[in-house]
């Protein structure tokens, strides 16, 4: 079997017990990437891959201990600062750029020894669900090149799918994680919100952004989820919270658990193939020894329209700072500062992150703001409500990652709402700041990857990760790959 | 004085921006130095580079509180950050992080001097925290029409002072803001310098007839850099404003700026909607909990305030208000002072010698940078001066001479003072010579003492003074005196 088709923890381990080397994974990583046709990465650079790979193996041979992470290719969504690597956030008025430090999370897989691949593509400053928004080009589906890989993780999701990197960073503001991954048969996993630390990470919306890990394993997201959890006290957001042990909650028995569903999770707009999926999974889940528990959430159906007015009214904050001033591209009629401001910004931004940051300005505006971002605050609170809920009769609620399997590349372009609706069953967790997980289930007919979503109370990744891994080991889809190329 | 027509009475509100003295800025760990190399005092946090998050400075806070605390304001035990959006160059993240409808401090008071002897009582509306914006550089390029930022002060702490509407002359403005500036520097929480910006005021005012309670439409006139200016700026506003009151002419809320080449007031801006700044609760910062046991600790930190200073010089030691007004005019000056009487505490006597000698000599040499004055002397030096008075060792002239030797130095005023043969004439058998000839020389007056006229014994003191130099023991001469003329 190739290197790269191995678990992230084998190999972490085979790497560590001086099986193989860290070179000899980095350049079984680089090979794979030069053929890659998915165009997952957006920086690549095999020389600094190899010196970084070449740096461990040194550090295992002068005897000193390694880190958790030792040897394994990761690869890093483009929104997250590396100080030795150009952050785009997958737009143009950042073409180029070169952050002069390392996101938190970023140094932390560092200090694990991990092996940095490259910068992964997504949808321009992480605004989309299907990778179509990226200013250099979409990534296509490694099971189907003609179809989207989701958003806005799309390269995250798809380079571990195509055995680009053996785990990925990604971040997830409404179901940025969880949504590709389901969407290319991945684990993806969005930690509780506070768990990992911000800083570093190009902001969306930033009450509501969070990174997390993707591996074609349960346990490879665990372990990438122990290196990168914890308070930082570059960001106030994050909380000092105990960080359990996230590989050892896999493999325990989930016998005796409560799952909740939600009866808004199943109506119409679930593709019946998917709907057929989870609900077989849902069977599973009682073979484990799970009870299901039928729940409503009745405020499930205004979670779209409550995250538009969120995270875009954060949004069109915090992308004000892309201003041709300091940084990134400058576009300069010679004219006045507006000019220079509105052509930077009209010529950066690509059309989705213009129509959310006017979306944004606008319900923020004076006489608006009660009507929309007050409203939205409010509603925000009862769709945290139904959660609290739900989870006093349930310990942990199940369902699909997204209504629909991978589509074809331009179906929903023209239709954004359309598109918005593809996260209805991420938002309700990502406004209520839960953590959440997308694990593959049975296929559909078509061999397209179907995900199951299991969300937990918050800091309860534990939970959510030893469901996640029983799951799995009974699923369908255990074990399956798209070709290689 | 005041140029009001009677006719109006003008409504003044003051906005004051004061930088505070940390250590380091306000959501980063940079330091805040003032003069510094552009753009070397900055970091991810206030570049506003992508990525980067701001953490809340605890010693910001600190001060804050203990300046709402001084000014008599509630304290907010929840309060919450919000984002001030905008775009300038000067403003790296295109937002101010400041706080909006929810302030950390609110409802408090300020009293100053009605001018008229007696005081008043100002509003505080309510004090916020903020960050400052970087500098705009225009010139400084070789590239002509090309401007630059430095961003060194960008995200230093600020709060801001509202006042309510209660002031209603530009001497009352002035007043106001001195008595802030005092309190903010009595608690070393800013250095209330105006020139450099560090103490920053925005005038609101408005002109209404007399005795109306509405208010007229008010015009608000940005960073005046002086007290005199502030006062120049508003009593050119109140003939402004009446003068179109006047002529009955209406106006836009607008914004002005004082011009001090042309002494009066330009306009600005108009307000309207791009001072829509779409305030909303910053996301990156949890709400501000200050609980009560650390306000209540920092309470006590909160030193003795320049009111209560002068209440007690005046009342307690029998000071002038005069005199207790300059010798509180700086924090540092009232703790000299009270180092010279803590030698001989409570007694009116000391106080008010202490008071004259400190006034006419030290204070005419201190001099005052910020936070910290520099004393040509020690207070130690100072009691040993004028206890070598009391002790009748030298006289009051002899004292002001002594102090013209130590001055500078760390010398002993005793040693000099015996160094430079200065201790006074108490020797009774010389002094009684002398008198004997004072007399002797002038019979008239003598004669109208014995007469009765006791007061010419002055005239027989002057003259004895005036043959030692003023190094005679006053006292002692007058006894003498009395002696040989009776
Ligand atoms: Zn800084």
């Amino acid at each position: 079997m190739e290197l790269l088709d191995s678990s992230l923890l084998d190999a972490a381990d085979a790497v560590r017990a001086g099986k193989i080397s860290a070179r000899e994974l980095a350049d079984a990583a680089i090979a794979r990437i030069e053929r890659d046709d998915t165009h997952a990465y957006l920086d690549f650079d095999p020389a600094r891959t190899r010196a970084q790979a070449i740096s461990v193996d040194e550090k295992r041979a002068r005897g000193e201990a390694l880190g958790p992470l030792a040897g394994v290719p990761i690869g890093l969504k483009d929104v997250l600062c590396t100080r030795d690597a150009r952050t785009t956030c997958g737009s143009k008025i950042l073409e180029g750029y070169r952050p002069p430090y390392d996101a938190t999370a970023v140094a932390k897989l560092r200090a694990a020894d991990a092996v940095f691949t490259g910068k992964l593509n997504m949808d321009e400053f992480a605004m989309g669900s299907s990778n179509e928004n990226s200013a250099y080009g979409p990534v296509k589906n490694p099971w189907d090149k003609s179809r989207v890989p989701g958003g806005s993780s799309g390269g995250s999701a798809a380079a571990v799918s195509a055995g680009l990197a053996l785990g990925t960073l990604g971040t997830d503001t409404g179901g940025s994680i969880r949504q590709p991954a389901a969407l290319c048969g991945v684990v993806g996993l969005k930690p509780t919100y506070g768990r990992v630390s911000r800083y570093g990470l190009v902001a969306f919306a930033s009450s509501l952004d969070q990174i997390g890990t993707f591996a074609a394993d349960v346990r490879g997201a665990a372990r990438l989820l122990e290196a990168i959890a914890g308070h930082d006290g570059h960001d106030a957001t994050s909380v000092a919270r105990p960080i359990d042990e996230y590989v050892g909650a896999c493999g325990r028995d989930p016998k005796g658990l409560r799952l909740g569903v939600p009866a808004e999770y199943f109506e119409a707009g679930l593709e019946p193939e998917v709907k057929a999926s989870i609900e077989a999974g849902l069977k599973a889940f009682e073979g484990l020894g799970c009870t299901l528990v039928p729940l409503q959430m009745p405020h499930t159906k205004h979670a779209v329209a409550t995250y538009y007015v969120v995270a875009t009214a954060e949004c069109s904050s915090n992308l004000a700072r892309f201003d041709g001033v300091r940084y990134g591209l400058r576009v300069d009629p010679g004219k006045d500062l507006e000019a220079m401001y509105g052509a930077t910004r009209d010529r950066g931004f690509g059309a989705e992150v213009k129509r959310r940051i006017l979306l944004g300005t606008y319900v923020l505006s004076a006489g608006y703001y009660d009507a929309y971002y007050t409203k939205a605050q409010k509603v925000r609170t009862l769709i945290r409500r139904d959660f609290e809920a739900a989870f006093a009769k349930c310990d942990a609620i199940v369902g699909p990652t997204s209504p629909s399997v991978a589509w074809p590349f331009g179906a929903k372009v023209a239709d954004p709402l359309a598109m918005y609706l593809a996260d209805v069953y991420t938002l309700p967790a990502s406004l209520a700041g839960l953590p959440g997980i997308s694990v593959p289930a049975a296929p559909s007919a078509s061999g397209l990857p179907v995900g199951m979503q299991i969300v937990t109370p918050a800091w309860d990744e534990a939970r959510m990760l030893t469901l996640a891994h029983a799951f799995e080991q009974v699923s369908p889809a255990k074990g399956k790959r798209p070709a290689r190329s | 004085m005041s140029t009001v027509p009677a006719r109006y009475e003008a409504v003044i509100g003051l906005e004051v921006h004061a930088q505070l003295l940390t250590k380091t800025k306000q959501f980063c760990s940079c330091p805040t130095t003032f003069g510094a190399e552009p753009n070397t005092a900055v970091c991810p946090v206030c570049l506003g580079l992508p990525g980067a998050l701001p953490v809340l400075n605890r010693e910001a806070v600190a001060m804050g509180v203990r300046t709402a605390l001084a000014l008599d304001c509630r304290v907010n035990e929840r309060s919450v950050f919000a984002r001030k959006n905008y775009f300038y160059p000067d403003l790296p993240k295109g937002y101010q992080i400041s706080q909006f409808d929810l302030p950390f401090s609110e409802h408090g008071k300020l009293e100053i001097p009605d001018g008229a002897g007696g005081a008043k009582t100002v509003g505080i509306t309510r004090i916020h925290f903020e960050e400052d914006a970087g500098k705009n550089l225009h010139g400084v390029t070789e590239a002509a029409g090309r401007s630059v930022v430095d961003l060194n002060r960008a995200g230093t702490p600020l709060i801001e002072i509202v006042g309510e509407p209660d002031l209603r002359s530009a001497d009352d403005a002035v007043a106001y803001l001195k008595r802030l500036r005092e309190i903010l520097v009595a608690l070393e929480v800013n250095d209330g310098n105006l020139e450099e910006g560090s103490f920053r005021c925005d005038v609101n005012i408005s002109v209404r007839p007399t005795g109306s309670t509405q208010f007229g439409t008010r015009v608000e006139v940005k960073n005046v850099n002086s007290f005199r200016n502030v006062h120049k700026a508003i009593e050119h506003e109140i003939a402004r404003l009446s003068g179109l009151a006047d002529a009955g002419e209406t106006f836009k809320q607008h914004t002005r700026q004082w011009d001090d080449e042309g002494q009066r007031t330009v306009f600005l801006r108009i307000k309207e909607g791009s001072d829509d700044y779409r305030y909303f609760p910053e996301p990156d910062l949890p709400p501000l909990i200050l609980d009560r046991p650390w306000v209540d600790a920092l309470a006590k930190t909160v030193p003795e305030l320049p009111d209560a200073r002068r209440r007690r010089l005046t009342s307690a030691l029998g000071l002038t208000a005069y005199d207790a007004e300059v010798l509180t005019a700086h924090p540092k000056i009232g703790d000299f002072f009270e180092s010279v009487l803590a030698a001989h505490p409570s007694d009116p006597a000391w106080a008010k010698r202490a008071a004259n000698f400190v006034m006419t000599e030290v204070l005419a040499e201190a001099q005052a940078h910020g936070l910290t004055v520099t004393f040509p002397v020690t207070p130690r030096q100072i009691v040993e001066v004028l206890d070598l008075v009391t002790a009748g060792t030298i006289s009051g002239k002899q004292a002001k001479e002594l102090y013209g030797f130590i001055k500078g130095s760390s010398a002993s005023p005793t040693e000099v003072a015996k160094e430079k043969g200065m201790a006074q004439v108490s020797d009774a058998a010389v002094l009684e010579q002398l008198c004997q000839k004072v007399v002797d020389e002038n019979p008239k007056q003598a004669q109208a003492y014995r007469g009765g006229k006791t007061g010419t014994i002055g005239f027989f003191v002057g003259q004895v003074m005036k043959l030692t130099q003023g190094s005679a023991n006053p006292a002692l001469v007058n006894d003498l005196l009395k002696k040989v003329l009776g």
